[in-house]
């Protein structure tokens, strides 16, 4: 039956400068089912959701979206007019203004209103009806930001709800929520099928497509890879489908042979600095040694780059637990501090974290490393730039001049830009965290190949990457994140993408 | 060679298009006034009038580099140079007098004039710390701060007066602000600043050499030297033109002071750590934080070294007035912060040199002069002002949008 069918995603291929994020996807959602959606970090889940949600307009994708049979295109005030048409979406981050009561976010830019005035007695009446209706305890008149993060999320899913969706896209709603809350929201979401509503439902958490959905799809490097009733599908069905590809020859033999143990981490608790009692990394112990690359996988928000960032003294506060180096007790409070354990991060986002963004390449290679060539009252410019040459031809960086703005570069020299930065201070231990996201293969590549190069001087090296194929081929051991908690440690030859991606789904403990 | 040259423009193009402004303010206003702001009373007077304001900019450079703002800095200099003028008048002279009855009065005040240096550069950098330690140590934010010590600074004034004019200060004090070198000392001084020119730049080109870097073609470096110091000759050689009652002066002291400074604060700028830490933080201070960094030293290093350009400013105000008044400094802050920005800071933080900075100081001292020179009223004054600097922001911004 055609008209079965709520939503059809018809041949839908995005690209951006440099990778293509979605490759002739189709789709058809039926209507008043949930529908699954999962898949790795950058498999195109999101990407798909954004172009059904308005916010990559009408034209800046090929391929056909049809709502109830008829096409929609999305331009202007293109989020506005998906919601017109029923599409509503909530979103993995909050959008919600903290400052204002849950009525007024749930009614923020559609106020009722007579002449302009707004009817703050209808607004709060119709909070409260829609809250009783779907058992929220949640009193309508409190501040947003008093809420714990798991209510703010069912405040902006009855935002989603009151706005009279006909398909209703989350993504990740149960990242934040408590299982008592998770339970609150699956109660929801089968009244709202019961009321006929669509919802596309994405989440990392493989047991919860068994436990809500309908229909499963599996997205896959911007692919769809299969859809299946969830009455017929298994976890290993799925994962196999999650991961399933052909590994090719990308990466280099390293020649490496780990020696002894330079670092180990005791017991590592650390909170969220913004979010007091949030912890963002929960007793986690490992060990690290010269010479070895360990490589950190797990899903988005599974606590990695927080491990890392805390290690480096600059993540969470009331850090708890050990951390030694070289077998003497280290207290890492500063990037200052770690820098004077021997250890570097090349952090996650580079525009935002590792760069100054306006200054040149010398100006941000030099930057953490002008103690090498200054006095009290000089830096030595011609020291400073003799250094940075050696660093950036070294790394190949391709400029003409190392005095030329970073923004001049391509995204994977700029990246490498960061790397001469922490190379200079001559790590022991070198922490990169995602260090080829967004970059080209070929430059993927040659940091692979450093990486090695590095490991066979007996340089530690931590990798955080969502990349399976890079963290199973690169490194030597794989801690595997789940729930800020190390769900495992892996050795090399033991690990396959199949129990990886168990363990960091919770699946496998 | 001549591509070169259009290449070092189009690179420096927001120092070059404030130049030209400058240069198309100046023609207008020699049009306007029948040449008579070209002429060498007026230039002296002009350079005169910049240099309170060009002390307040420079350290607001550095401010508003590190992201931050410094709104007391007129009130801070009204402060500083009250307290001057109370030092001498009040204190010193009666102290010193008794101390040293029988000294050369003239003597006795130039001792009087340097402990009150000692005393308000001191104080300068007391209020600077206590500022700065609230910006970056108590974490309150710097508008806020600074407002409120633009309020209570101002009160300071109002408390050390007692609505009054204090003085008249030292023959000496007043010298600072007033006096100029000989011509024959202005001519040692143009030739000494020349020599260091090519020495410098020729110097420079030795330790490149040592460390085996490709040079640049001598014959640029020689038309750079020249540039600058043609600037410095024709300077000096109008201002030796500038004669009052038949005597024949030359550089004004507190424009040496000011070249002084601003030598200083440039090096400082480019040259240190220090100076490097204040770009990175306003450019990325996420990025700085991770470089190792140290934020708060640093933003407090900025605010100090305002408050001790704040007592310069004051103490220059001092010796110019010759008395300490209850409306010294007022709205300084607002001309420091139009000229830097004009001169090329970016409120955004990261972006600002001090040479643009002085450049700016110099336009809004321009307009300021070349006005009152035409007897323009005080409204059409602030107006004119006021759009000149929203027109010198407008064009950044496109600029920006264009690249």
């Amino acid at each position: 039956m055609a008209n079965d069918v709520v939503l059809e995603i018809d041949n839908i291929t995005k690209e951006f400068p440099g990778i293509v994020a979605l490759t002739d996807v189709s789709l058809q959602i039926k209507r008043g089912e949930i529908h699954g959606l999962c898949g790795e970090n950058g498999a195109g889940k999101s990407t798909l959701m954004k172009i059904l949600s308005g916010v990559y307009e009408y034209g800046s994708y090929r391929g056909n979206v049809y709502m109830e049979g008829e096409e929609i295109k999305f331009t202007g005030e293109s989020i506005k007019q998906a919601i017109a048409k029923g599409i509503a979406i909530v979103y993995q981050e909050l959008s919600l203004v903290p400052k204002l009561t849950v009525g007024e976010n749930i009614f923020l830019g559609r106020e009722p209103h007579n002449r302009g005035i707004i009817n703050w007695d209808k607004l709060y009446a119709e909070t409260d009806s829609l809250l009783k209706k779907y058992k929220l305890e949640i009193p309508f008149g409190a501040q947003v930001g008093n809420l714990g993060i798991g209510q703010q999320q069912l405040v902006e899913i009855a935002r989603a709800i009151s706005e009279e969706a006909k398909v209703l896209i989350l993504d990740e709603p149960t990242s934040a929520l408590t299982e008592e809350e998770v339970g609150t929201l699956f109660a929801i979401l089968k009244e709202l099928k019961a009321n006929g509503v669509t919802c596309i439902y994405i989440s990392h958490k493989l047991e919860e497509f068994f436990k809500i959905t309908d229909t499963i799809t599996v997205l896959r490097d911007g692919m769809v890879i299969g859809t299946l009733p969830t009455t017929e599908a298994t976890v290993e069905k799925i994962i196999s489908m999650m991961v399933g590809r052909v590994m090719k020859e990308r990466f280099p033999k390293g020649n490496r042979k780990p020696g002894e143990t330079i670092m180990e981490v005791r017991n590592l608790t650390a909170y969220d600095p913004n979010a007091p009692g949030v912890k963002i990394v929960d007793d986690v112990s490992f060990s690290l040694r010269r010479g070895e690359i360990l490589g950190v996988a797990g899903l988005m928000g599974s606590g990695r780059t927080e491990l890392v960032t805390t290690l480096f003294g600059e993540g969470g506060v009331n850090v708890s637990g050990e951390i030694s180096v070289k077998n003497i007790r280290a207290d890492i409070r500063s990037a200052r501090g770690a820098m004077a354990n021997k250890i570097s991060l090349v952090p996650e986002d580079r525009k935002a974290l590792g760069l100054i963004v306006n200054d040149s390449i010398i100006k941000n290679i030099s930057l953490p490393n002008l103690d090498a060539f200054s006095s009290f009252l000089r830096i030595n410019k011609n020291e400073e730039y003799k250094m940075c040459q050696k660093y950036a031809d070294d790394l190949q960086i391709k400029t003409q001049s190392i005095n030329a703005l970073v923004t001049s570069l391509s995204g994977g020299n700029q990246q490498k830009v960061v790397i001469a930065k922490w190379l200079m201070s001559s790590p022991e231990i070198l922490i990169l965290d995602e260090p080829t996201r967004g970059i080209d293969v070929g430059a993927k590549y040659e940091i692979y190949k450093l990486m090695n190069e590095l490991a066979e001087k007996g340089v530690a090296l931590i990798m955080v990457s969502s990349d399976l194929p890079e963290v199973l081929s690169m490194s030597d051991r794989i801690m595997v994140m789940h729930e800020r908690q190390c769900a495992g440690i892996l050795d090399q030859n033991e690990a396959t993408q199949e129990i990886v991606m168990a363990l960091a789904t919770g699946i496998r403990k | 060679m001549l591509r070169s040259i259009w290449n070092i423009i189009l690179r420096n193009i927001k120092t070059f298009t404030m130049i030209f402004a400058l240069g198309f303010i100046w023609l207008l206003f020699s049009i306007l006034t029948q040449f008579g702001f070209v002429q060498p009373e007026n230039l002296s007077n002009l350079f005169r009038q910049m240099t309170i304001i060009s002390f307040l900019s420079i350290g607001m450079v550095l401010v508003i580099v590190t992201g931050n703002i410094d709104l007391s800095v007129g009130s801070v200099t009204g402060f500083l140079s009250v307290i001057a003028a109370f030092l001498q008048y009040y204190v010193f002279s009666s102290l010193l007098s008794g101390m040293l009855p029988t000294a050369d009065p003239l003597l006795v005040g130039a001792i009087s004039t340097v402990l009150t240096i000692i005393v308000v550069v001191a104080t300068g950098v007391g209020i600077g710390a206590l500022q700065g330690t609230m910006v970056s140590y108590l974490g309150i934010p710097a508008f806020i701060v600074t407002l409120g010590g633009m309020f209570i600074f101002r009160g300071g004034v109002l408390a050390i007066t007692q609505g009054k004019t204090i003085g008249p200060v030292e023959e000496s004090m007043k010298a600072i602000a007033q006096e100029y070198t000989s011509p024959l000392v202005g001519w040692v001084i143009a030739g000494v600043a020349i020599a260091l020119i090519f020495f410098g730049i020729l110097w420079r080109r030795r330790q490149k050499k040592a460390y085996g870097f490709e040079l640049k073609p001598m014959r640029f470096d020689i038309l750079k030297a020249c540039f600058f110091s043609v600037l410095v000759f024709s300077y000096v050689l109008v201002m030796n033109l500038y004669q009052v009652m038949g005597e024949f002066k030359s550089i004004q002291y507190p424009v040496l002071l000011m070249a002084v400074v601003a030598l200083v604060f440039s090096y400082l700028s480019s040259n240190t750590r220090f100076g490097r830490y204040a770009y990175a933080i306003g450019g990325n201070k996420e990025a700085a934080r991770l470089a190792g960094i140290n934020i708060k030293k640093n933003i407090l290093q900025v605010f100090i070294l305002m408050g001790v350009l704040c007592a310069v400013a004051g103490i220059v105000l001092t010796g110019r007035v010759g008395y300490g008044t209850t409306s010294g400094g007022d709205k300084y802050e607002l001309t420091a912060i139009a000229g830097c920005v004009i001169g090329g800071t970016s409120l955004m933080g990261g972006e600002g040199t001090i040479l643009g900075a002085l450049v700016g100081s110099l336009i809004m001292t321009s307009l300021d002069n070349g006005m009152s020179y035409m007897n323009l009223g005080p409204e059409w004054q602030y107006i004119i002002k006021g759009a000149v600097l929203i027109l010198a922001v407008y064009l950044d911004v496109v600029s920006k949008k264009k690249k």
